[in-house]
């Protein structure tokens, strides 16, 4: 649940760089997770999001996430997810953010 | 007492020879009153009949003034043991000693002028008397024009509250005075207080205070600041030994919050399930002393609770026995429900029946009660009937980003043992954390001192959620499909979608606004078949 601050770790893997997210994705994550964005858009490979640690997501946390996918999807780079809840996986869907990111069932299937 | 002698033959006058005999002769003596006590009174009254000065062997204040002027003969004008007045007689012209044919037509006349004279004192003091009346009555009836004036003319109609008032004012105008203050943003401001004095200068103590708490009410969200603010301001304007009590309440009509602070006032009562409870908070009355500071006090009413305010009046009031109402009276009064819902004028009987049938009202009477209604007046909103509804439970949430939090973590730990699908409960959540964001956000605009609203109710087939905030006055859009290739492509914000999630994770969302109140219902169905 949230207030439990949020964090944005990279992760270079050898299919590309892994952003660990961990805590609240909401809007005030957005200022880290562009940092992040622009740090691991330097490595190689397909960029994925690991929301293994988060526990809480909003409507503002979405449009954090909607903004992340505008700017890959001006400069063509590919992002992924994985490590979301069964819950969360729904909301990618209902949202229609799964069209626009390939969500693995796991960290093995992402990595 | 109109007295007079004839000046005697031998005196000098002032004019001179020449002037008429008979009314140059006259020289009226100024009056000499005689003190009350004075020994001449008790004399005069024990003798009643005429008495030469010279017979008088005392001395008093009086007699001496008497014996300077000149005064032969005094006749007592003697009424029922009461020295009415007096004729001061000089020298007869003939400069011959009173007769006793003299004293005898002398005290026959006075055995006539004293009844006369009674009656004429008394005529005198009936008309002045009348004046006075008069005058009381005029000013009586000013005092009471005021006081009309200015108390409120309708009672405010809030969805789910019942506001009730009465006030009788005792027959000589007293300073009792009722104020319900709209504050917006589903906020009602409740004033009740009392001005000592009576009278013209009550009544207009009263419009100042009256004045002064709807101004400070505007500029304060605390009770206990704006009855300081007033107290300050009406310190510097009310006449020496006068004083207000009053106490003054905010009702947060969305969430059943009460907050007030009171100044010397009568505390209220409420009446809940749990019996009758005092709301106590103290503090100086209003215009005694400047700088005072006043306790606030909070608490929550909940469905089917009352509140009763009060003057003194009533606890006050006399039995035949000289036994006052009292407050364990009225305490026990308030704890019986009212089968009518006439809490008013339960209390109203009862004091009648104490004081007895036709007793004189020794002074105003003012009662404001406040019920926080049932479902019934909720079940005329844009929601289902939810008579039978159960109410697990209702809180509020100061509007700080990001208190959704404590919500979602309240319901879901409400709704934990109901039948609800693992994935409803869940979806519950998200649709709970994005309605209370909206309220917070939008409705409240983040404003700490206002509350977000939770109530958390089951059907019995269904979970429902109502969240509400003060931004009734405020136009909801309706929740549209995100266009997120739009958003992707930076035509649109990536914002909006909260609405489109809340309606996509609960089997029903409606909304209901109400006297600046907007709720949002979230319902979700209990499909766990447990």
């Amino acid at each position: 649940m949230p207030d439990d601050g949020f964090a944005a770790v990279i992760e270079p893997t050898k299919s590309g760089p892994v952003i660990v997210l961990s805590g609240t994705v909401n809007r005030i994550a957005k200022e880290l997770l562009e940092a992040a964005y622009e740090e691991a858009n330097s490595i190689e490979g397909e960029m994925k999001l690991d929301f293994t640690g988060v526990d809480y997501i909003n409507s503002t946390g979405i449009a954090v996430i909607v903004g992340l996918l505008a700017r890959a999807r001006a400069t063509g780079r590919k992002i992924g997810a994985f490590g979301l809840t069964d819950h969360y996986r729904e909301v990618f869907e209902i949202t229609r953010l799964s069209d626009f990111m390939t969500i693995y069932d796991d960290a093995d299937m992402a990595k | 007492m109109v007295s007079w002698r004839r000046r005697r033959r031998d005196e000098a006058t002032d004019s001179g020879a020449g002037s008429a005999p008979f009314e140059s002769d006259i020289d009226l003596i100024d009056s000499i009153p005689i003190p009350l006590g004075d020994p001449l009174e008790t004399a005069l009254v024990s003798l009643g009949r005429p008495v030469e000065v010279s017979e008088l062997e005392f001395d008093s204040p009086a007699l001496s003034t008497i014996r300077q002027t000149g005064v032969e003969m005094i006749v007592p004008l003697v009424g029922q043991g009461e020295l009415l007045g007096v004729l001061y007689l000089g020298h007869r012209l003939s400069d011959q000693a009173y007769s006793a044919d003299d004293r005898r037509l002398l005290n026959s006349l006075a055995s006539q002028v004293a009844p006369a004279m009674k009656v004429a004192q008394l005529v005198r003091t009936q008309q002045t008397e009348a004046k006075e009346r008069e005058r009381i009555q005029q000013e009586l009836e000013v005092a009471a024009l005021i006081q009309h004036t200015l108390l409120p003319k309708d009672l405010p109609s809030i969805p789910g509250w019942h506001v009730d008032a009465f006030y009788r004012p005792a027959r000589a105008v007293g300073g009792d005075f009722y104020d319900f203050i709209d504050l917006g943003r589903g906020r009602q401001g409740v004033v009740i207080g009392d001005v000592t004095d009576k009278g013209v200068p009550a009544a207009l103590v009263m419009a100042t205070c009256r004045s002064m708490l709807r101004a400070a009410a505007q500029q304060e969200v605390s009770p206990g600041k704006v009855l300081a603010d007033v107290n300050d301001n009406l310190v510097d304007e009310i006449p020496p030994a006068m004083f207000v009590t009053c106490l003054y309440a905010i009702i947060d009509t969305t969430g059943g919050e009460v907050v007030l602070a009171n100044a010397g006032h009568n505390l209220p009562y409420v009446r809940s399930g749990d019996g009758v409870v005092e709301l106590r908070a103290t503090g100086m009355p209003l215009g005694l002393m400047p700088g005072m500071t006043y306790d606030e006090k909070v608490y929550q009413l909940g469905n089917g609770d009352v509140m009763v305010l009060t003057s003194d009046g009533i606890t006050e009031a006399h039995n035949p026995d000289h036994e006052m109402y009292g407050f364990a009276r009225l305490m026990g009064r308030v704890a019986r429900k009212v089968k009518s819902g006439d809490v008013c004028g339960a209390i109203v009987s009862d004091l009648e029946h104490w004081t007895g049938e036709g007793a004189e009202q020794e002074d105003d009477i003012t009662l404001v009660v406040i019920t926080r209604t049932a479902s019934a007046e909720v079940a005329a909103t844009a929601f289902d009937d939810d008579s039978a509804d159960e109410t697990l439970a209702t809180f509020q949430i100061p509007s700080i980003e990001g208190n959704e939090v404590l919500a979602i973590r309240k319901v879901a730990g409400l709704v934990e043992s109901l039948d609800l699908l693992p994935t409803d409960v869940e979806r519950l959540k998200t649709a709970v954390g994005e309605a209370v964001m909206n309220a917070i956000e939008h409705g409240n605009e983040f404003d700490p001192d206002l509350s977000v609203t939770v109530e958390v109710r089951v059907a019995e087939a269904a979970v429902r959620v109502r969240i509400s905030d003060h931004g009734g006055d405020k136009e909801i859009p309706d929740a549209e499909t995100p266009d997120l290739e739009a958003k992707l492509a930076g035509d649109q914000t990536p914002r909006g979608w909260g609405l489109f999630l809340i309606e996509k994770m609960v089997d029903e969302v409606r909304s209901d606004r109400q006297n600046g109140t907007h709720t949002v219902e979230l319902v979700m169905n209990q499909k766990g078949g447990a």
